[in-house]
């Protein structure tokens, strides 16, 4: 592989952002030139957008499984999940309730999201996950009360890909009449949902993160759940969330999730296939090495590792130089000295964490790619071991460990 | 792009990495915890610094300014090091990111504390006020909240 320019750039921060999907740009590039009516006008054109934008909701309905008038168009998953969060809880303030349960590694939408209603007198309990990244469900039911309004945990978590037990949070969330929240940012179009079989009253999605346009994405809320305005204006989106509609956005999501579920199962082996060999690979290449999350209710994209005795940030610009683009939930890259609440929300020490890696692969990436990360990654890892002292103390610890047993 | 041209250089090919065996003064700073240690090894010979090596555990700009630092100090007699500030560092380097600006309070302590270091081991009084951090970067532990 060449280095420097022409250099061929290997993509696996998939978690990140993904590529767009071919078909999902021509769609959107077909709707913006001809398809530049308004929805809301009567005339031809605008019926012509209508209709469009009518079918693509009810194409994501489909692959989601509940009806197209359950499905609201928003900016994105950002927007889903204050838009989820905020409304549910005004609607249990009207009833006394200012409970809210969720837990300790979610996305920043919603922790942050959760934060600004403490300020505003709701109170929330964030559930510990296991040391595998998984939330016990005995904790949840434990926690619900009967002042609880919402339940919201991710479907799968975005920094160590663990897939939670979504259904059966939802079936116990419903048997104790508590609205279930679900940010599944990382989950549609790469595992199977079905939100009327797995209990979910509302969902988040981003389209760009199943291969479809950024600054798009939705929110789910099933029928029966009032859902309180955050904007107004017109009639949009059955009044809800007013703004002329993004048809070619909106176009590109349904295109690129109908691409996305109807190649699902055979996408998720193949990446799944890719993960594991690097895993493997990495884990017996590079000592002192750790994989985060469980192994096997996992995203069949994510990997996440972390190195002991280096820091996240020097490691990921390391590879960048050698064409991998790749994520750390290290501290360095946010500014901050902490590191990822993920990370720490699974009980690893700072030190650890601070060393922490995210490969997040799609059906694009080949196994000669993967197999170039496994042969750069153990290079770059033992250069920057050599240049740290916290690796230097990790050593002289291991020599006298071993010492010691010889004598 | 986040860094310069001048902090990428000399976070791919750092100068002076390395221990010394028999160094006159080692001086270690930052903790795990935050993420960024710095270790810095020197020799002196008749008061100057004839040899340095760096060992870090951190980003980019924490192995580009001890790089940078230790590139500034070598050569240079004891004194001279010691007036070594962060802002230098920085503007070597054409500049760092305001979070990474904490990076360079650890360099500047580094060669600090290595050249404390020196000192305390040859029984050589000093002014112990223009040792340590005064948290001004407000970026560690030594800021406070």
């Amino acid at each position: 592989m060449k280095s420097g320019v022409g250099m061929k750039i290997i993509y696996v921060d998939n978690a990140a952002t993904t590529a767009m999907s071919n078909a999902a740009i021509e769609a959107m590039e077909k709707s913006m030139r001809e398809d530049y009516g308004n929805p809301s006008s009567l005339h031809s054109m605008g019926q012509r957008s209508a209709e469009k934008v009518r079918a693509a909701r009810e194409s994501i309905a489909k692959n989601l499984g509940c009806s197209s008038n359950e499905i609201y168009f928003t900016s994105g998953g950002t927007e889903a999940d204050n838009w989820a969060i905020r409304s549910c809880a005004k609607n249990g303030a009207k009833n006394g309730k200012h409970h809210i349960v969720s837990t300790k590694f979610e996305h920043h939408a919603v922790l942050h999201t959760l934060q600004a209603l403490e300020k505003e007198g709701f109170e929330v309990t964030y559930l510990d996950v296991n040391e595998n990244g998984i939330v016990k469900l005995n904790d949840v039911e434990k926690a619900i009360r009967g002042d609880t309004a919402l339940v919201t945990i991710m479907y799968a978590n975005n920094e160590i890909g663990t897939v939670q037990p979504i259904a059966e949070i939802g079936r116990l969330c419903r048997e104790k009449g508590v609205v279930f929240h679900t940010d599944a940012v990382q989950a549609l179009g790469h595992i199977r949902i079905n939100v009327e079989k797995e209990n979910i009253d509302m969902l988040s999605f981003s389209s760009h993160k199943f291969h479809g346009p950024k600054g798009i994405g939705g929110l789910y809320c099933r029928k029966g759940i009032f859902l309180n305005n955050m904007i107004f204006g017109g009639a949009q989106e059955r009044n809800k969330r007013p703004g002329t509609e993004n048809v070619a956005q909106i176009i590109g999501t349904a295109v690129a999730l109908e691409e996305a579920c109807s190649n699902l199962d055979k996408n998720a082996a193949y990446v799944a296939s890719l993960r594991d060999r690097l895993i493997d690979n990495i884990l017996s290449a590079v000592p002192r090495t750790r994989l985060n999350g469980d192994r096997e209710s996992r995203l069949p994209g994510n990997i996440s590792f972390c190195f002991e005795g280096i820091e996240g940030e020097s490691l990921l610009l390391m590879l960048d130089l050698k064409g991998i683009c790749a994520s750390s939930g290290s501290a360095c890259t946010s500014g901050s000295l902490d590191p990822s609440h993920v990370l720490l929300a699974l009980g690893l020490p700072h030190e650890i964490a601070h060393g922490s890696l995210r490969i997040s692969l799609s059906e694009n990436n080949t196994r000669e790619e993967i197999d170039y990360i496994a042969q750069v990654l153990p290079q770059i890892v033992s250069r920057l071991r050599e240049m740290s002292p916290v690796w230097e103390k990790i050593q002289n610890e291991e020599k006298e460990e071993y010492n010691y047993a010889v004598q | 792009m986040l860094y310069s041209k001048e902090v990428m250089d000399h976070f791919t090919n750092p100068r002076n990495v390395g221990k010394l065996d028999n160094a006159d003064g080692v001086g270690e700073v930052g903790n795990a915890k935050c993420g960024d240690i710095m270790k810095i090894y020197i020799k002196v010979d008749n008061g100057i610094i004839s040899d340095v090596k760096f060992n870090t555990f951190g980003c980019a700009s924490a192995i580009a300014t001890s790089s940078m630092a230790t590139e500034m100090i070598k050569g240079k007699p004891i004194e001279e090091a010691l007036q070594l500030t962060n802002k230098a560092v920085v503007e070597a380097l054409n500049g760092l990111p305001p979070a990474k600006i904490h990076c360079s309070v650890l360099a500047e302590e580094a060669v600090k504390a290595a050249v404390a270091d020196y000192y305390n081991r040859n029984s050589i009084e000093y002014d112990k006020e223009i040792f340590g951090c005064n948290g001004c970067c407000g970026s560690c532990e030594a800021a406070g909240d």
